[in-house]
């Protein structure tokens, strides 16, 4: 293993395509070991695929990125598998495996990966429960719970195997006020306790502020803002000001590119011009 | 024009010669599945449970209806020719070299083709896949490679089960409605049914049918669009594709087994 100065993932000029729909255009960022790394912006900003880079599961079309020395993309498929191991993603609404109780969700990374006795595995599921405060919803099924609560059994699981790196894709969407503080609180908690690195891809401006370490706001494929939240939050360039400040105007346009409102309603401008 | 013409040939052949190069690279790889599925059999046996259990009625019921038409119509045809005590023979034939490997995979398509499809493709639009291969879990060989391999072992014992069961529905028909000589109806066909010629080449054929809607069916989930709209297609694509591949493999086999 790498020595602990150096950051655990680090991307340089990576560009990625959908088709021929650009969706990062030149990001070069590290994410420092040990700390919370905030990844905000606009929906559609490419943020979540940032994640699935790191995951292996999208290809950049140029640049590299580099996850505890070693080149992602250069990776075979038994040296990915083994780089995956090492970390844990959450997704939007958890994809929990929706034929298996909590209990066994939790437990299947353990017994895929491990020859663990079926006691060990009973008792390292209940303390990951335990760490999310889902120790009693054990035996429900996914179907049975709420979402919030999915999202945080789909943390458990994601932490089963006690990886280096978590990746949480929107951990905050569609909370109640108080599972998001509770949500805020304990993406902090983990990743004091266990010494895990983490990377929170977020639009949801105040709770992510208050437990990152450091912020970055992509905007049109880009890096428009880096720093710690207070840095961020005073930045002056104009589309992070927009960002923060959540102003319906500036550099990112609310309105998709149409075609003037006079000419789809048919109808004819003050002035009578066309 | 014509240039446009071209490149939209060329563009189809692309794609279909991509699609088909998709199909084989998947298909290999549930092959190269099988020494990891007989360490693991036991998702093999809950799969097998799953799909077969879960068909058996159908098929049984089908099998009898099949079994007492061909009892009818049979008699009438051989008693033109006087040889009706023959009936047991054609009943078994029919059931042995044909309508048992493929009728019974036409309704596996229909019955447990469907269900993987539509098990896969939530699988992937509710992100599960997904889920599993970021931990480190090959989805192809966990979730898609035993359920291949249960529908491809599955397939002879439901095939026979069809054959067995309509036997007995033609000797309902033949021996018990009609009156054919019960001791003919078993005597002929005990003499004139091959264990290897007939039997054995059902049992091939069944095989090669289960192999066929299985990996229909699991591709079609697996490449499914992850929206309700594209595991409806993927369902209704599985049957229609897999119900043409049985009937069009089955002329292929029968040429290939009963000609020569």
């Amino acid at each position: 293993m790498s020595s602990s100065s150096t950051p655990l993932v680090v991307l340089r000029d990576l560009h990625f395509a959908y088709g021929d729909r650009p969706i990062l255009q030149g990001v070069t960022l590290a994410v420092p070991r040990g700390k919370i790394t905030a990844l905000m912006g606009a929906s559609g900003g490419g943020k979540t695929t940032v994640l699935r880079l790191i995951g292996g599961q999208y290809t950049a079309q140029s640049g590299s990125l580099v996850f505890d020395g070693q080149e992602v993309s250069q990776l075979s498929h038994e040296q990915l598998y083994a780089a995956r191991r090492r970390m844990g993603m959450l997704f939007q609404f958890g994809a929990l495996f929706t034929d298996i109780s909590v209990f066994d969700n939790v437990a299947f990374p353990l017994r895929e990966h491990t020859d663990l006795p079926e006691a060990m595995v009973r008792d390292i599921v209940l303390m990951k429960l335990e760490a999310v405060g889902l120790r009693g919803a054990r035996d429900l099924l996914p179907s049975e719970i709420s979402g919030g609560m999915a999202r945080r059994v789909a943390l458990a699981r994601a932490i089963a195997l006690d990886p280096e790196l978590v990746m949480y894709d929107e951990p905050f969407a569609g909370l109640d006020p108080i599972s998001l503080g509770t949500a805020a609180r304990l993406i902090r908690q983990l990743n004091d306790a266990l010494g895990l690195t983490s990377i929170v891809v977020s639009h949801d401006l105040d709770e992510t502020f208050a437990i990152a370490d450091q912020v970055i706001v992509l905007a049109n494929g880009r890096i428009a803002a880096q720093g710690t939240p207070d840095e961020v939050r005073q930045s002056r360039d104009p589309l992070v000001h927009q960002f923060v400040n959540a102003e319906p105007d500036g550099p990112v346009q609310f309105h998709y590119p149409a075609t003037g409102v006079a000419q789809d309603f048919g109808v004819q401008a003050p002035g009578g011009a066309k | 024009m014509i240039v446009r013409g071209l490149a939209h040939l060329g563009w189809t052949l692309r794609v279909v010669v991509a699609d088909i190069g998709h199909a084989a690279r998947l298909f290999w790889q549930l092959l190269c599945c099988a020494p990891s599925c007989l360490r693991r059999f036991g998702l093999v046996r809950d799969q097998m449970h799953f799909l077969g259990n879960y068909s058996l009625a159908l098929i049984s019921v089908s099998g009898l209806f099949v079994g007492f038409v061909l009892g009818l119509q049979g008699y009438y045809t051989l008693q033109r020719y006087g040889s009706a005590s023959a009936l047991g023979l054609l009943v078994a034939l029919s059931l042995v070299r044909e309508l048992g490997p493929v009728v019974s995979a036409l309704l596996f398509a229909g019955r447990a083709g469907t269900s993987l499809t539509a098990e896969i493709g939530l699988m992937k639009a509710g992100e599960q896949l997904s889920a599993m291969e970021m931990m480190a879990i090959d989805p192809v060989r966990r979730i898609l490679a035993p359920r291949f391999w249960a529908g491809v072992l599955v397939m002879p014992i439901l095939s026979a089960v069809f054959s067995a069961v309509g036997i007995l529905g033609g000797w309902v028909v033949g021996v018990l409605m009609i009156g054919v000589d019960s001791g003919s109806f078993w005597g002929q066909m005990q003499s004139g049914v091959d264990v290897w010629r007939d039997v054995g080449n059902g049992v091939v054929k069944s095989l090669v049918f289960g192999t066929t809607v299985s990996f229909v069916a699991l591709r079609q989930g697996f490449e499914a669009q992850p929206t309700p709209e594209g595991v409806a297609r993927a369902t209704t694509r599985t049957v229609v594709l897999a119900s043409l591949s049985v009937l069009a493999l089955d002329f292929v086999l029968t040429a290939l087994m009963f000609t020569i």
